[in-house]
């Protein structure tokens, strides 16, 4: 696969291309159906998306999706699926809220608080994640069962502990951790024409797509991940100990999953309420799909992401519901897996025919599952 | 457990088969009396009355009927093979259409129109997986994305101008009719007022389950039987079953498997459609975001049940009932922190019989800590409560696992033809 053929290469964009252009249509079906008309939606999505404050908003999104997406990903390749992303980052932000809101904190100097802020929340959401890897590890437990479970404890947790840290918000009957003062922020990025501003740990976004990168294409800990993800028994064979990779795998997905929350926390929100946005570990595993788990693949589907919700939102106004691109970001998603499952299928085909042409028997041999 | 998931850890080797008698009716009577007189024995002892009070008996059927729906869905669709972590999607589908069809034509109405929409939540998974042979994981996880949109798109649509709606909610709903077996309810609450050990909890149970039963618990309560009769009793539900064991050995003997899988997975969704039609009718309407996890609840109780359909409908029980407690106030709440507590301990007792030590001693000292929780504080936050159900999933998963046995071909990629 690692040949760049011109058909490799268009096998590659193929699908998730397809599946876009399906998912488009279905909407533009459900809208005439329902009796809006396809084009004014676009239209106005394209007029919010121009306006600089949306791409301000769609950048700060697809921030916080990629950091989600990067954590489902190491999962992903060692086939390890860490539904518990969501509750990871929920319950690391809150506690890194807390921790950084916290009034001994205000005394130390800012970078220091803002690194110790950001090691408390990584090393929560590996903690979170370390209960499902050593259920898994030690008693055989399914990581989707667990982290299922462990999602829906964090909600519960984060409600409890919310209350216990909360101090009531001004002018709302919003409750929230204590605000982070000044030094313990992490300032933004102003961009022309926009009153918000793109969050300053877009940084910290990227340097984890390039670490991600490195690690998992150019180290040995990569390799064995990738190896245990593609064929468990070859990688056992090979000296792996699948045990101790499913235990760093989820570690390290955990930690990761703990940075969600902070370029909102530490850019924008400075505390933890009520109102902290939930879902955003399910839309990891959207991008990730999406993105075939490959660093740039997911920074693009991330960016596609934040700039579908964010244009989304002037729809309301234009009397079309903005579901409509929930259900467009669900279609993709489907569609978008059916069409690499059709494409694995497709290239399975073309290569056993190659190699029957090759060895000169005009019956395809047995398929070999790819 | 599932699907392309690593196998590393799994205790692949069968429990000894030996000395297990199975227990009769007889059996399962006395153990229920037996938690029963502990139950009632809390009870005297914290004051806490609404731990057997028919209000919380009936409370928690009522909230036992969803997730036993929910659970249900599961077990169809991993009993044919197919993991669906969907079922929460299917269900929101299942609320909507109930909301939709319920406020116009009445609750019947609602229960076809969830059904037929959660179905049809199931009809798409099952292209999906059975069809596409996309990971089921994946699959599931894009329902339940694509789900709660679609019922929120549909919601400003057509609830928004009508009377008594909104953009999130649907118009108020009828409630099914509700029914109790007469001449028993004043004797019953005569008898539980008086809080004798044990004699005022089984008439407050009584009571719970006689008086005021909403008809869709009891259409819950057959579909449970009917399902263990149609999957363990005839011959299309040993083919399903086969699908979920051993595809290709079922394929050999001339079942159709893609078929089977269908029925299994859209059954599924038809479930868990109407799981979520339960929902929004006995709370009179359907509101944005009212499963509150429940689909997930309902997978959990079927693990709990060993993906057996007695045993899911005792996890939909004691969710329902943990459910019920939380909205009856603190005191019975802290009591039940007792009750875990006891639960733990007598496990630890029976696995230290059964000679498995390491899974003893920690039952032990998680009762202990539980114990230690109950005299050390007064109350217990109800946002912790919520929690219970997936914490004991969680400690089932983690002390008994070697006893649960889910289907051998669970969430594995199948493909007509391709076996060995």
């Amino acid at each position: 696969m690692g040949r760049l053929t011109p058909r490799a290469v268009l096998l590659g964009i193929a699908a998730p291309l397809g599946a876009l252009v399906f998912a488009a249509l279905v909407c533009a079906v459900i809208l005439v159906v329902t009796g809006h008309s396809p084009a004014d939606t676009v239209q106005a999505m394209i007029t919010s998306g121009k306006r600089p404050r949306t791409f301000v908003n769609s950048i700060n999104s697809a921030t916080n999706y990629y950091l989600s997406a990067v954590a489902v990903a190491i999962g992903f390749r060692m086939n390890l699926f860490n539904i518990g992303v969501d509750g990871q980052y929920r319950l690391a932000a809150l506690l890194a809220a807390g921790f950084a809101g916290a009034t001994f904190m205000d005394s130390l100097p800012g970078p220091l608080r803002i690194v110790l802020t950001i090691a408390v929340a990584m090393l929560v959401g590996a903690a979170w994640a370390g209960v499902a890897a050593i259920l898994k590890v030690a008693r055989g437990v399914s990581e989707v069962i667990s982290t299922i479970m462990l999602n829906a404890i964090a909600t519960y947790l984060g409600q409890y502990l919310l209350l216990k840290l909360a101090v009531p918000v001004a002018g709302s009957n919003n409750i929230g951790t204590r605000p982070i003062t000044a030094g313990g922020q992490v300032p933004g990025f102003a961009y022309p024409g926009s009153t918000s501003k793109v969050y300053g740990l877009v940084v910290l976004a990227v340097l984890v797509g390039l670490v991600y990168w490195f690690v998992l294409s150019r180290t040995r800990f990569g390799f064995d991940i990738r190896a245990t993800g593609m064929s468990e028994s070859a990688a056992v064979a090979s000296g792996v100990s699948v045990r101790r990779m499913v235990l760093y795998a989820m570690l390290f997905s955990g930690a990761i999953a703990g940075l969600v929350g902070m370029p909102q926390l530490l850019g924008s929100a400075h505390s933890y309420s009520l109102d902290f946005p939930a879902g955003l570990g399910f839309i990891g595993i959207a991008v990730a799909l999406l993105g075939r788990n490959h660093a740039a693949g997911m920074a693009l589907a991330a960016l596609l992401w934040g700039v579908l919700d964010n244009s989304a939102n002037s729809l309301d106004v234009a009397g079309v519901p903005k579901e409509i691109v929930a259900i467009m970001q669900g279609v993709i998603v489907l569609s978008v897996v059916i069409a690499y499952e059709l494409v694995r299928r497709y290239r399975v085909r073309v290569e056993q025919r190659e190699v029957g042409r090759a060895l000169g028997t005009t019956r395809v041999p047995a398929e070999v599952a790819a | 457990m599932t699907a392309s998931g690593l196998t590393v850890g799994a205790e692949t080797t069968a429990p000894p088969a030996a000395r297990r008698r199975r227990l009769g009716a007889s059996g399962y009577l006395l153990i229920t009396l037996g938690a029963l007189a502990v139950v009632s024995l809390v009870r005297l002892l914290t004051g806490a009355e609404d731990l057997t009070s028919g209000g919380t008996v009936g409370a928690a059927l009522t909230a036992a009927a969803p997730i036993a729906m929910a659970g249900l869905g599961g077990l169809w669709a991993e009993r044919a093979g197919v993991v669906n972590i969907g079922l929460e999607g299917m269900m929101v589908l299942g609320t909507w259409g109930a909301g939709f069809a319920g406020y116009q034509w009445g609750p019947w109405a609602g229960m076809v129109f969830g059904l037929l929409l959660g179905a049809l939540g199931g009809l798409l998974h099952a292209v999906a997986t059975v069809t596409f042979g996309v990971d089921h994981i994946i699959s599931g996880v894009a329902i339940n994305l694509l789900a709660p949109g679609t019922a929120l798109f549909l919601s400003k649509l057509y609830f928004s101008t009508a009377p008594g709606g909104g953009q999130k909610q649907s118009p108020p709903v009828t409630d099914a009719p509700h029914v109790s077996v007469p001449g028993v309810s004043s004797l019953l609450q005569d008898v539980e007022r008086r809080h004798w050990f044990l004699v005022s909890d089984v008439a407050g149970v009584l009571r719970g389950l006689t008086v005021h039963v909403s008809l869709l618990s009891i259409i819950a309560a057959l579909l449970l039987v009917a399902t263990l009769y149609v999957l363990w009793r005839t011959p299309f539900g040993l083919r399903l079953r086969s699908c979920g064991e051993a595809p290709v050995a079922a394929e050999s003997l001339g079942v159709n498997v893609y078929k089977y899988k269908y029925y299994g997975v859209i059954g599924s969704g038809a479930f868990a459609g109407l799981g979520g039609a339960i929902l929004a009718i006995s709370s009179s309407q359907f509101r944005d975001g009212q499963t509150g996890g429940r689909g997930f609840i309902g997978l959990a109780a079927m693990i709990f049940g060993n993906w057996r359909p007695g045993g899911l409908a005792l996890g939909a029980g004691l969710f329902g009932y943990t459910d019920a407690m939380q909205l009856r106030g603190s005191d019975g709440v802290h009591a039940l922190l007792l009750l875990l507590a006891i639960a733990l301990l007598a496990l630890a007792v029976v696995q230290f019989l059964a000679r498995r030590v390491p899974i003893a001693v920690v039952a032990a000292v998680l009762g202990v800590a539980f114990g230690w929780w109950f005299f050390a504080s007064d109350e217990l936050p109800p946002e912790l409560v919520g929690a219970a159900p997936y914490v004991v999933t969680l400690l089932v998963l983690a002390l008994a696992a070697q006893r649960l046995r889910m289907p051998k071909a669970d969430g594995r990629i199948y493909r007509r033809g391709e076996g060995g």
